[in-house]
């Protein structure tokens, strides 16, 4: 029997306190002046802290979970730990946004009001219990996406990007809801939880096909949602036509959320099939190594460069899942977060070269930045040797777990692919290096850094982070794996 | 006097030195003389490592352990024995003359040339003094940045090809050696040397295990035929590079296969040492008739260094047939020994060799042989430091050249007469190649306009070539103190060989 329970508004006072304080802005924004709008700027930055402080307070202790609205809502560890690192990175986002808007004419209460919706999409889809909530926080998430890859009206490549992304992730949320409704039709329940406790997957079970024929929809739906190959085609043109804020918020926030998702979809109400799932997943993996390692070292463009290099980590992200234990989703979450924050350092590295009128989207506009600014040169090679995994930066260690539990699962030669790909990716990282320090400035002239010290700040504390995070990461390992009880 | 954490130290105050010398280097003198002030304490702080060790104590000693990441078991685990010693004294001893040699040769960028060479100590010392597995894959890889850097930016006209070549080639060797940690790891749930060494392993696993290390080692080391980054890096590499790169990174690679694959694969090592023991005698052969055929001076001492290194590996993998076949621990101490003082010898001769050409590059920017001649002439110091490293490299009695190569070859007779005359056979092809370099470069009549001007060295270059010429002959005058240094080691290191596994 479906009740009202006011105790469940309080599991879920995070999101409804973000909610009325988007509104809240939203309003506040009708009211101000155009050159007001750092208020809004200031605003919003303090929703999103508070609301992380709320997270944080509400985080339960380990193996605990909350749900509310009758399972359709679930707090619990991984949900808690996602939702600080989506409210983190919208919050750089936010930071290292302001100035690059601004040149552009895109300082627009518009672009902080679709990134909060967004963020509330995401806090709504990593703590689903259901199908429909899954759907809800996905769209909630993904049409603020279309809409703000779309926010440059007058660039073509801008509309471009966003059409293509608006059609194929049409495409991906259609073959997600089908998948959903075989599940639905296999199960009779759109619970999460209910569909693992009931879904008869013995091999006389008449429903076994047709479970299984929903989790390859599902599949292919979280597979376009993180860009794994061979759903990855919207990926580079979307980063690339994006404005560069947006592509950041895509690769890294979404990119949490869309983990989360996975873990949900396929942990929580799959985890019986864990053996059809992981195979599937293996296969993606590799051709995400493939494709994202061998296609960015064509590339000229940074952005598009980093859209493979988005893909090849997500191969190494699913590798984490080919397990199948606790651990191992441990090990993918830790890789994820990881990789959120190197990426959100690189994007920023490229949002603080670009100027009014001039965006530093190809390689060669890094040429030399080390003899004009060193230590935005030098967060950038941080940045880079990280993606490629070089100790002792942080994206080693995230390397190092998900190779681990590989291992651990017997799959040597999935860690052997892995590794060889890792190589080939080395090269392309250390191309963007060797412009910086080795190549001569095509402009000698030292960096004109923008005014916001604010977005100096945070980008050369994201910088150190990955440094830091490289020698000490044993806490954000175990905090990882408490949240998923290992 | 007993310093605490003297190891951490040591990795530490470098670390710390380049922060420094980034932070306040804008004026190109402050940064030399912070580096050089930061290089000598590390040095003066190493010797006590050396005065301190206890030879009939322990065999590894200054232990440090914290723990690094709990959930693996890994720790920040320090600890040294008189192998690690040795080979930290030199890293600290070459670095001080590396950055005294880079004083004004260096004129771009001397803050990040700087903090480059600290970062690069503090990581070598730190591969030579960990004993936690993790922790000397982070030390081992990290090195590869700071040298990417300093050949990239201060190298040659080929400096990219040779740089990406480097740092490429030697990662992909090091992460088949990961996947081993990492099936280590999971064997035993530590990341401990001691734990992998005390590990049970089937004679297939360690074949795997084995190869994945030589991978690793192999091309750090490196041996035939994975030498050939070698060359292009030494040849592009600024002087002070080429000097760290020869005395010190070549060295990791003999190491790890003392620290790695002799203690926890040594069924397999024995199985293999004959493919080893066969890359080590074409390199010493082969690779040494390839040197003479070079115009370029830096790429034949670059090859001369493939061909010595071939001695430390023979020595290395010869002990251990020697154990195993012959039961014959004295011939095995004797070629481990030998590989050892190899190992600190080529040190100190590499690093002397490469600053020579440092010093004559800096004249007239050129590396060809053919450019130069009669040096004699016009900088008679010189060519007496250029004749007497010669010297040391042919393996001359008296010098440290000669010292680990006869052990060596005396151990390798013991096993395979064949074997001790094919290595024997170095001391022609050395003298070969290096005699034919100093006739060509050093005697003979002044050869152009460009070397009459040519200026004898310098003080600074005097210190840097009469330090290095110090150490040459005090290891081939005088051994003892650096067997009697590296012998608990040594003979801790052939009592684990004749434990079998399987």
């Amino acid at each position: 029997m479906i009740e009202f329970n006011s105790n469940d508004l309080l599991v879920m006072l995070p999101e409804l306190f973000l909610l009325g304080a988007t509104c809240m802005i939203l309003l506040v924004d009708l009211f101000i002046k155009p050159s007001q709008r750092d208020i809004t700027h200031w605003l919003a930055l303090l929703a999103l802290a508070a609301t992380g402080a709320l997270v944080w307070r509400d985080a339960p202790a380990m193996g605990q979970a909350t749900t509310a609205f009758n399972g359709m809502f679930v707090r619990d560890g991984v949900a808690s730990v996602l939702k600080l690192f989506v409210l983190l990175t919208t919050g750089l986002v936010f930071l290292y946004s302001r100035a690059y808007l601004r040149d552009r004419k895109l300082f627009v209460g518009e672009v902080y009001l679709l990134l909060l919706f967004g963020t509330l999409g995401m806090m709504l889809l990593v703590s689903a219990g259901n199908l429909v909530t899954v759907y809800l926080g996905l769209e909630l998430l993904t049409l603020s996406s279309y809409a703000l890859v779309a926010l440059n009206r007058d660039s073509g490549l801008s509309s471009e990007a966003a059409i293509k992304y608006f059609v194929l992730g049409a495409l991906a949320s259609g073959l997600l809801l089908y998948g959903m409704s075989m599940v639905y039709g296999a199960t009779g329940t759109l619970d999460l939880a209910s569909i693992h406790a009931i879904a008869d997957l013995s091999a006389t079970s008449p429903h076994r096909t047709l479970l299984a024929f929903g989790l390859v929809f599902l599949i292919v739906g979280i597979a376009f949602k993180l860009g794994a190959a061979p759903f990855h085609m919207w990926l580079p043109d979307v980063y690339d036509g994006a404005p560069t804020p947006i592509t950041m918020f895509i690769s890294s926030a979404s990119k949490l959320a869309a983990f989360g998702m996975a873990y949900r979809l396929l942990e929580g109400a799959f985890g019986g099939m864990r053996a059809d799932w992981s195979l599937m997943l293996s296969v993606l993996s590799v051709l995400s190594l493939a494709v994202g390692n061998l296609f960015a070292i064509a590339q000229t463009n940074l952005k598009r460069m980093l859209a493979y290099s988005t893909i090849s980590h997500i191969g190494f992200l699913l590798l984490g899942f080919v397990n199948g234990t606790p651990a191992g989703l441990a090990a993918a979450m830790f890789y994820m977060i990881c990789y959120a924050l190197m990426a959100t350092a690189a994007f920023g590295v490229i949002i603080l070269l670009a100027r009014a009128g001039f965006e530093a989207e190809e390689i060669d506009d890094f040429k030399g930045l080390n003899q004009r600014n060193p230590w935005y040169a030098g967060i950038m090679a941080i940045a880079m040797f990280s993606l490629a995994g070089v100790p002792p930066l942080f994206g080693f260690f995230a390397k190092l777990m998900v190779l681990k539990v590989v291992i651990d699962a017997g799959q040597l030669w999935l860690a052997i692919v892995a590794i060889v790909f890792a190589i080939i990716g080395l090269f392309y990282y250390l191309r963007v290096v060797k412009v910086m320090y080795f190549d001569a400035p095509l402009d000698p002239a030292p960096l004109e850094l923008p005014a916001d010290r604010s977005f100096r700040w945070a980008l050369s504390l994201n910088g150190i982070a990955l440094l830091v995070l490289g020698v000490s990461w044993s806490p954000l390992l175990e905090w990882c794996q408490r949240a998923l009880n290992v | 006097m007993l310093v605490p954490h003297l190891l951490s130290l040591l990795i530490w105050l470098p670390v710390l030195g380049a922060v420094l010398v980034l932070a306040f280097g804008r004026q190109p003198d402050v940064a030399r003389w912070l580096t050089l002030v930061i290089s000598l304490t590390t040095f003066v702080l190493s010797l006590f490592l050396w005065a301190d060790y206890v030879p009939t104590g322990a065999v590894m000693q200054f232990l440090e352990s914290t723990p690094w990441i709990p959930a693996l078991k890994a720790n920040y685990a320090l600890g040294a024995d008189g192998i690690s010693i040795a080979l930290i004294v030199m890293s600290t001893f070459t670095t001080v003359l590396a950055i005294i040699g880079a004083w004004s040769p260096i004129k771009q960028r001397v803050s990040q040339f700087m903090a480059s060479m600290l970062m690069l100590e503090a990581f070598l010392i730190g591969v030579f003094s960990t004993t936690d597995a993790l922790l000397f894959y982070v030390f081992f890889e990290a090195m590869l940045i700071p040298m990417f850097i300093i050949i990239g930016i201060w190298g040659g006209p080929r400096r990219v090809y040779a740089t990406l070549k480097f740092f490429i080639y030697t990662f992909f060797g090091s992460i088949f050696m990961l996947i081993a940690l990492i099936y280590l790891h999971l064997k035993t749930g530590e990341f401990s040397l001691a734990a992998f060494a005390a590990a049970p392993l089937s004679a297939k696993e360690q074949m795997w295990l084995f190869f994945a290390f030589f991978a690793g080692f192999a091309i750090k080391v490196p041996m035939w035929p994975v030498h050939t980054w070698l060359p292009d890096a030494h040849v592009e590499a600024p002087t002070g590079g080429s000097v760290i790169l020869a005395a010190v990174m070549l060295k990791v690679g003999g190491y790890g296969f003392i620290r790695f694959s002799l203690p926890i694969t040594p069924d397999a090592s024995q199985e293999f040492a004959w493919l080893v023991i066969a890359f080590s005698l074409i390199a010493i052969i082969y690779i040494g008739y390839v040197a003479l055929v070079q115009p370029d001076m830096k790429k034949l001492v670059a090859y001369s260094s493939v061909a010595h290194m071939g001695f430390v590996t023979l020595g290395i993998f010869i002990a251990l047939a020697l154990v195993r076949t012959h039961g014959n621990p004295d011939g095995a101490r004797l070629g481990l020994q030998g590989a050892m003082v190899q190992m600190i010898s080529h040190g100190f001769v590499s690093g002397a060799m490469f600053s020579c050409i440092g010093v004559m590059y800096d004249r007239l920017h050129t590396r060809a042989i053919n450019d130069y001649g009669g040096l004699v002439n016009v900088m008679p110091w010189f060519a007496a430091f250029m004749v007497l490293f010669s010297m040391a490299n042919t393996g001359l009695p008296g010098t440290s050249g000669f010292v680990g190569e006869f052990m060596v070859i005396l151990a390798a007779f013991q096993d395979n007469p064949l074997i001790g005359l094919l290595a024997a056979f170095t001391l022609v092809i050395s003298a070969g190649y290096t005699l034919w370099l100093v006739k060509r470069v050093i005697f003979g009549a002044v050869a152009n306009d460009k070397v009459a001007k040519m200026n004898d060295i310098d003080a600074r270059e005097w210190i840097v070539l009469g330090a290095f010429a110090m150490a040459v002959l005090a290891v081939g005058i005088y051994p003892k103190p650096l067997t009697d240094l590296m012998e608990p080691a040594v003979m801790h290191l052939v009592q684990q060989l004749g434990i079998t596994k399987v």
